[in-house]
């Protein structure tokens, strides 16, 4: 029963910075095992859109539920879909004064309270899973973007998901790195995971996404298969979009 | 390219060689200084021999003669005055270790409080902050030793706070250690005073980490306390440190304003002797090697923790 239901459901969300209505109106569900992949101009609010999914950023207005808990001003409800929902941010974000095994075993021992030898088994394996075992005692500062990017999903992914946001996972890296990031979640999406991607790499959107949007001033203005996103878009402000980027 | 363009050429002119400069500087300051220290050590001396005064530290065998307040260590008049510069100087290390630490509580605690989500927190902590640091400490250590201790209760009928602490014009009691009213107001005057300059200290380094350190922190799940004590105030004590380094050797040499409320501390006990036995230049010297080597200490140990932060690049 609980599987067919919408891991995220997200209905008419508004949001105000001071008098500026950054998201206007937006409504989404996302199933379970579902890629979606998220474009659109910069401003547009796809930031502030998936930060909602975890309460770092709030909404005034509207309601979302993830995994059928509904985020408002509960803090147990934050504290509990936090732990439910990885987030993958643009600059690593990585914690400098800690080895990347540290970064990984981190939120497994404090948050849930995982012993210290059962964290690092499961990091170890998860380093293994994104091609970086050999980097275990490193410093963040002493790794290549590509390797620190893979990193913060490993340490995403240590918590054990439900869902994976992924803000911009390669717009900071140099083009020579950002294929080892994509074959990391190429390979995630394949195992099932679900995952919203804010990106703008059209060959991964086509590749694995199931459903790819566009939002443009805090709107979504379309949605669709790639195949129907890419080829035979709906609104005139997407043909427009996509004959920026492609 | 020739041979002789290159770089390291032996036959380069001696005053074009920034080696040779950089060494002629170096000498050329040492010199000075040299020079300087002569001059001053023959003035005294000579000034010294016109006073008919003898330069030498044997005083420090004779008998002290006078009685010192608070003592850690046995101690009686008729001990020598080596044994009661030394008694102050345990006491001064006493206030000193015991400031270092309590400061650094309240300055951190103050310092996080200044960042706090609750208003009242914050303000209470601003308002710590400002009347702290914007008065002299000489005039906060004479209104809590005359305003605050001397017109506390007497001994039979003390103040108590959180039922273990009892206030009286005896001074700070807690069960099993008894402070005098002027080590309790040295303490705590010092402590409050650095502890305000702490705070912004504190304040600063929590605030140069980026926010991406708290988002990261949140997503994985980490309540705010656990991600300030984790991620955030590892990071902020690398900007930290040296500052508070300095605040620790001020704290260390305001110390000496124990003269102003009479807990004798070695700068106390050093001007008594002074005054009895007129011996100034050894007292001064004496005194200073303390306190520098105390400061040295400070920094040294400061230094190694500050080593032991810093983050690990390639
Ligand atoms: N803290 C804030 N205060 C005020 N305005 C903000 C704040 N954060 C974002 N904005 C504004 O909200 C709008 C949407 O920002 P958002 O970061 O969500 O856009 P985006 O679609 O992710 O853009 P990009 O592709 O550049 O990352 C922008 O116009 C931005 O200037
Ligand atoms: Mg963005």
């Amino acid at each position: 029963m609980q599987e067919q239901k919408p891991i995220v459901i997200a209905q008419d969300v508004h949001k105000w910075y001071g008098k500026f209505h950054v998201l206007r109106g937006v409504s989404l569900t996302v199933n379970r095992g579902e890629v979606l992949v998220i474009m659109g101009p910069s401003g547009s609010g796809k930031s502030t859109f998936i930060r909602t999914f975890n309460a770092l950023e709030e909404y005034q207005k509207g309601k979302i539920e993830i995994d059928g808990i509904t985020l408002g001003h509960d803090l147990r409800n934050i504290e509990a879909i936090r732990r439910e929902v990885g987030m993958v941010f643009q600059q690593f974000n990585l914690f400098p004064h800690l080895t990347v095994l540290q970064n990984i075993t981190l939120a497994p021992i404090w948050v849930r309270k995982r012993s210290k030898a059962k964290a690092e088994e499961t990091a170890m394996q998860l380093l293994e899973r994104v091609g970086i075992l050999e980097q275990a005692q490193k410093y963040p500062g002493q790794l290549s973007g590509g390797q620190q990017q893979r990193v913060a999903i490993a340490r995403a992914l240590a918590m054990q998901p439900k869902i994976m946001l992924f803000d911009e996972p390669t717009s900071a890296l140099d083009p020579e790195m950002v294929r080892e990031v994509l074959d990391v979640m190429l390979q995630l999406a394949q195992e099932g995971m679900t995952m919203v991607v804010v990106s703008h790499e059209v060959s991964f959107a086509r590749e694995v996404a199931s459903r790819v949007i566009l939002m443009d001033s805090g709107l979504i203005v379309e949605s669709g298969t790639p195949d129907e996103f890419f080829q035979r878009p709906q609104s005139e402000r997407t043909r427009q979009f996509l004959s920026q980027i492609l | 390219m020739s041979n002789n363009q290159q770089p390291n050429n032996p036959k380069l002119n001696l005053w074009r060689d920034v080696r040779f400069w950089r060494f002629a500087g170096q000498f050329l300051a040492v010199l000075i200084a040299a020079i300087v220290v002569a001059i001053l050590w023959g003035n005294l001396n000579r000034n010294l021999q016109q006073l008919g005064i003898q330069p030498g530290f044997g005083f420090l065998n004779s008998q002290a003669a006078f009685d010192i307040g608070e003592t850690l260590i046995s101690y009686a008049p008729s001990d020598t005055y080596s044994r009661a510069l030394l008694v102050g100087l345990v006491n001064s290390l006493r206030v000193m270790v015991v400031g270092i630490i309590l400061t650094t509580i309240v300055g951190i605690t103050a310092g996080i409080a200044r960042l706090s989500d609750n208003w009242l927190v914050r303000k209470l902590a601003l308002v710590y902050v400002e009347i702290f640091r914007n008065t002299p400490l000489l005039l906060q250590l004479l209104f809590w030793y005359f305003a605050v201790f001397l017109t506390l209760p007497k001994v039979e009928n003390p103040i108590s706070v959180l039922g273990f602490i009892r206030l009286s014009q005896n001074g700070l009691e807690l069960p099993g250690i008894q402070f005098s009213p002027e080590f309790s107001t040295l303490l705590i005057g010092i402590t409050l005073y650095t502890g305000a300059f702490i705070a912004e200290i504190v304040r600063g380094g929590i605030q140069s980490v980026s926010r991406g350190q708290w988002e990261a922190a949140a997503s994985l799940g980490l309540k705010p306390g656990l991600a300030m004590r984790l991620v955030i105030f590892p990071q902020a004590l690398r900007v930290i440190i040296p500052p508070l380094t300095s605040q620790y050797l001020n704290l260390a040499k305001n110390s000496s304003l124990a003269v102003a409320i009479g807990y004798p501390d070695i700068y106390l006990v050093a001007s008594t002797t002074f005054n009895q036995t007129g011996r100034a230049v050894e007292v001064m010297l004496l005194i200073m090697t303390i306190y520098l080597t105390i400061s040295l200490i400070i920094s040294l140990v400061m230094n190694l923790f500050n080593k032991s932060v810093q983050l690990k690049e390639r």
